[in-house]
């Protein structure tokens, strides 16, 4: 496992929580608990009532054909989660971009990623035809001003 | 007998396990008893074949037959494209396999 | 037809350079092939029976002249000279190599042109009717909407792993010649009762496996809300479609699972929250778009009469053609389909005349219908013996539209790697033999369709008459089903008992036929007799 900070791979200025993540089960119960890991059967809406304690959501990718946490992710975004979203577990380079558009700011992939390739999937999309959770204005408003 | 079958990364081509290389011919594939994982791990990671996988096979008089249809007609081409098949000259060619 | 401006240029050209990079990084054996197959599978290169294939998306199967030239140009260049069109509208190339493929993208980005997404767990291209924007019935052009789909699908972040394919088609007639209600999504565009426009969404139809017909989930969907209900309804697929068994993974399944009225509640309950966060295009963009697809300067003055001198061009004018809109013109079909030829090959050769000719007779467009043939929308009636002596002459004059001969078939055994039994030499023995024999003359429409496998790439469920190959044993074998239906009245087919090998099948058709022939009543065709009298004559020929 990669620590995000360490490799490049989180996107954010404030300082990462260190608290261990728990289960939605957990999170709920434990008043205290500011991480919660999420599993791709979990329905995210969940963590809704307690986003203003939440700090980092990790949202696991047990396999990366899994695309169910991308919806998690884009749900928290559109629900006013401002903390850290991190994919972990089986996140690879040419998934990136995509976890990144729906809300992901850091990435902790079970294999370590090469840099110059996480650069170039970063900087490939000039633009994009959607709105989504990463704040890009997308074409279709650009196109008419 | 067991052979071996896959696709060349590069190209796609259709090939078979000689006993040394990749033939692009099924009347080369070589028997491998009970090395097929081995060899299949081996030239995967190699990357010298691509989506290899064993298969049955018998010798008859014209040469290694694959038992099942579609590994034929892998080994030849599309039946109904005789001319872009591996005998394109053969006018029994496409009968033998199906 | 839509032009790309220099934002969906670059989009294409970046993906392009993506596929580029993610081949480079196979061959050098940082990605595995479990890793690389989902991402060459979204640019549309399978690994095929024979080789690499490569399917290019031809979106709601509209291309201009220079477009289906390129086609054929890429398959002199980076194929055997030949290219087979698709029930989706689409083309595949049967013999790539890897390497190729990144400038086969780069040719095509040259031409506006794509293979984006044309397989995978993601949307697929968006199907339409090949009569847009021509036929006399429809209410508005659906091609805009298509395009505005198209957009909103591609690169989608959030529905590019999806339990399973997504396949979306547009309309926007009473009469249905997409196949609309067999699609995840289909989608008609109607008038309400106060003249507004909007679109009914039909969720969980699809053939394959377990063929189902979609339901109408919501009737009226306003059109400045398209994108933003279509989003809802992808995001409770992807949230609770079914992982854990690839064939109950479809929309479909997760529709009939939770019945229609629980599938569009929910929908109904994640559209309620989306459409706060204000994700729709704005209709200017609507607009923008719809302006590429105004009607042709059509000729006010062109003659509504049509010479029918020369009995052979009468025939196929009866035959291949479509009421247009506008007076004076017609939209010609050229059939994929000669007497025992390959449904739906072409060859580059073909491909390039078929570009002439759109550009010389067809305001520079054609159409790729979902049976896989050829469309020229808008052909003056005075040009249309000239246009048929041109097709004649190259092997594309065939007057066999929606005839017995007209066959949809999957490529089958002969070239993919999923297939049972082959499915095109059934194909050229039906044709040939009811060629042969006469019988083609007199049928009047037949639909019938031939699918290698359970996939149903060939629409087998929805043929008059459908023919679905089985492995028995190792050894080919067909299932013949009756009814089927992909028109407005949709119905799927029925499986007539047990199947039949290679000459027993033909055979089999052959009988079917007969029994229809002997039961029709006036103006009857096959598929109202069968309704008429039911399965139990069929058997009884059949199986005696
Ligand atoms: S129906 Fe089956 S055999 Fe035919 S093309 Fe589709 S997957 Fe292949």
């Amino acid at each position: 496992m990669v620590d995000p900070a360490q490799n490049g791979l989180r996107f954010r200025t404030d300082a990462p929580v260190s608290d261990p993540a728990v289960t939605v089960e957990a999170f709920a119960e434990q008043t205290n608990a500011l991480a919660v890991r999420i599993e791709p059967g979990e329905d995210v809406r969940l963590l809704l009532p307690f986003l203003d304690r939440l700090r980092l959501v990790e949202v696991n990718f047990p396999s990366f054909g899994d695309g169910r946490g991308y919806s998690a992710a884009r749900i928290l975004r559109e629900a006013g989660y401002t903390g850290e979203l991190r994919a972990v577990g089986d996140v690879l380079v040419d998934q990136i971009a995509y976890m990144k558009r729906c809300g992901f700011d850091a990435f902790q992939p079970d294999e370590l990623l090469d840099r110059g390739d996480v650069e170039n999937a970063l900087s490939r999309w000039p633009d994009v035809y959607q709105p989504t959770a990463d704040g890009r204005v997308p074409i279709w408003n650009l196109r008419h001003g | 007998m067991k052979i071996l079958t896959g696709n060349d990364l590069k190209t796609g081509a259709v090939t078979w396990w000689d006993g040394t290389g990749w033939s692009l011919h099924v009347a080369d594939a070589a028997d491998v008893g009970d090395d097929a994982d081995a060899i299949l791990a081996r030239e995967e990671a190699a990357r010298r074949v691509n989506a290899a996988y064993a298969i049955e096979a018998e010798l008859t008089a014209s040469g290694v037959r694959p038992a099942h249809i579609k590994d034929r007609i892998r080994g030849l081409g599309p039946t109904v494209r005789p001319d872009l098949t591996l005998k394109p000259e053969d006018p029994d060619a496409v009968r033998e396999v199906i | 037809m839509y032009q790309y401006d220099h934002y969906d240029q670059a989009m294409v050209d970046a993906r392009v350079a993506e596929f580029r990079d993610q081949c480079q990084r196979r061959l050098e054996g940082k990605l595995t092939e479990d890793q690389f197959k989902p991402l060459r599978l979204m640019n549309g290169l399978y690994l095929q029976l024979h080789a690499y294939m490569l399917r290019v998306a031809i979106p709601y199967g509209t291309l201009s002249g220079a477009q289906m030239r390129a086609l054929g140009n890429i398959a002199d260049k980076f194929d055997r000279k030949y290219g087979h069109f698709t029930t989706r509208q689409n083309i595949q190339y049967n013999w790539i190599k890897l390497e190729d493929a990144p400038d086969i993208l780069a040719d095509l980005a040259k031409v506006e042109m794509h293979a984006i997404q044309t397989s995978g767990n993601c949307i697929r291209n968006i199907s339409s009717d090949h009569f847009a924007g021509a036929a006399a019935d429809e209410i508005i052009d659906p091609r805009p909407y298509a395009e505005l789909l198209r957009q909103w699908s591609s690169f989608h972040p959030e529905f590019s792993y999806l339990p399973r394919k997504f396949k979306i088609a547009v309309i926007a007639s009473e009469t249905d010649r997409a196949a609309m209600r067999l699609h995840d999504i289909g989608i008609n565009i109607v008038r309400n009762d106060a003249g507004e426009l909007g679109a009914a969404f039909y969720v969980g139809g699809g053939m394959g496996r377990t063929p189902m017909i979609a339901p109408l989930i919501n009737g009226f969907v306003p059109l400045d809300q398209l994108i933003t209900y279509s989003e809802a309804c992808l995001r409770v697929y992807n949230r609770y479609g079914r992982r854990d068994n690839k064939y109950k993974a479809r929309v479909k399944i997760l529709v009939h699972e939770l019945g229609a009225e629980e599938y569009t509640r929910q929908v109904e309950e994640e559209f309620a929250l989306l459409i706060a966060q204000s994700i729709e295009p704005p209709f200017a963009e609507l607009e923008r778009i719809r302006t590429y697809f105004d009607e042709p300067a059509f000729d006010a003055d062109a003659s509504d009469e049509l010479d029918r001198t020369d009995p052979d061009f009468a025939v196929w004018s009866d035959r291949n053609t479509h009421p247009h809109k506008t007076p004076g013109y017609v939209s010609a079909v050229i059939s994929l389909k000669p007497v025992g030829g390959i449904p739906g090959d072409a060859t580059a050769d073909q491909m390039r005349l078929m570009a002439e000719l759109a550009e010389q007779y067809s305001f520079d467009e054609c159409r790729v219908t979902h049976t896989q043939n050829i469309v020229l929308p808008h052909v003056r009636k005075a040009d249309l013996f000239a246009l048929w002596q041109k097709l004649d002459a190259a092997g594309l004059g065939t007057p066999n539209l929606d005839q017995v001969g007209d066959i949809i078939a999957c490529p089958g055994l002969d070239y993919c790697s999923l297939a049972n039994a082959r499915s095109i030499p059934i194909a050229q023995q039906i044709s040939q033999r009811f060629h042969a024999n006469g019988k083609g003359e007199i049928l009047g429409e037949l639909k019938l369709k031939i699918s290698g496998c359970i996939n149903a790439c060939g629409h087998h469920h929805a043929g008059h008459i459908g023919i679905l190959g089985v492995d028995k044993k190792g050894v080919e074998n067909y299932q013949l089903s009756l009814g089927g239906s992909e028109a407005e009245d949709t119905s799927l087919g029925k499986i007539t008992g047990r199947g039949f090998d290679e000459a027993g099948i033909v055979d089999a058709v052959e009988t079917s036929v007969d029994v229809y022939l002997a039961q029709r009543q006036d103006g009857e065709r096959f598929l109202d007799t069968y309704r008429r009298i039911g399965m139990e004559p069929f058997k009884e020929a059949l199986y005696g």
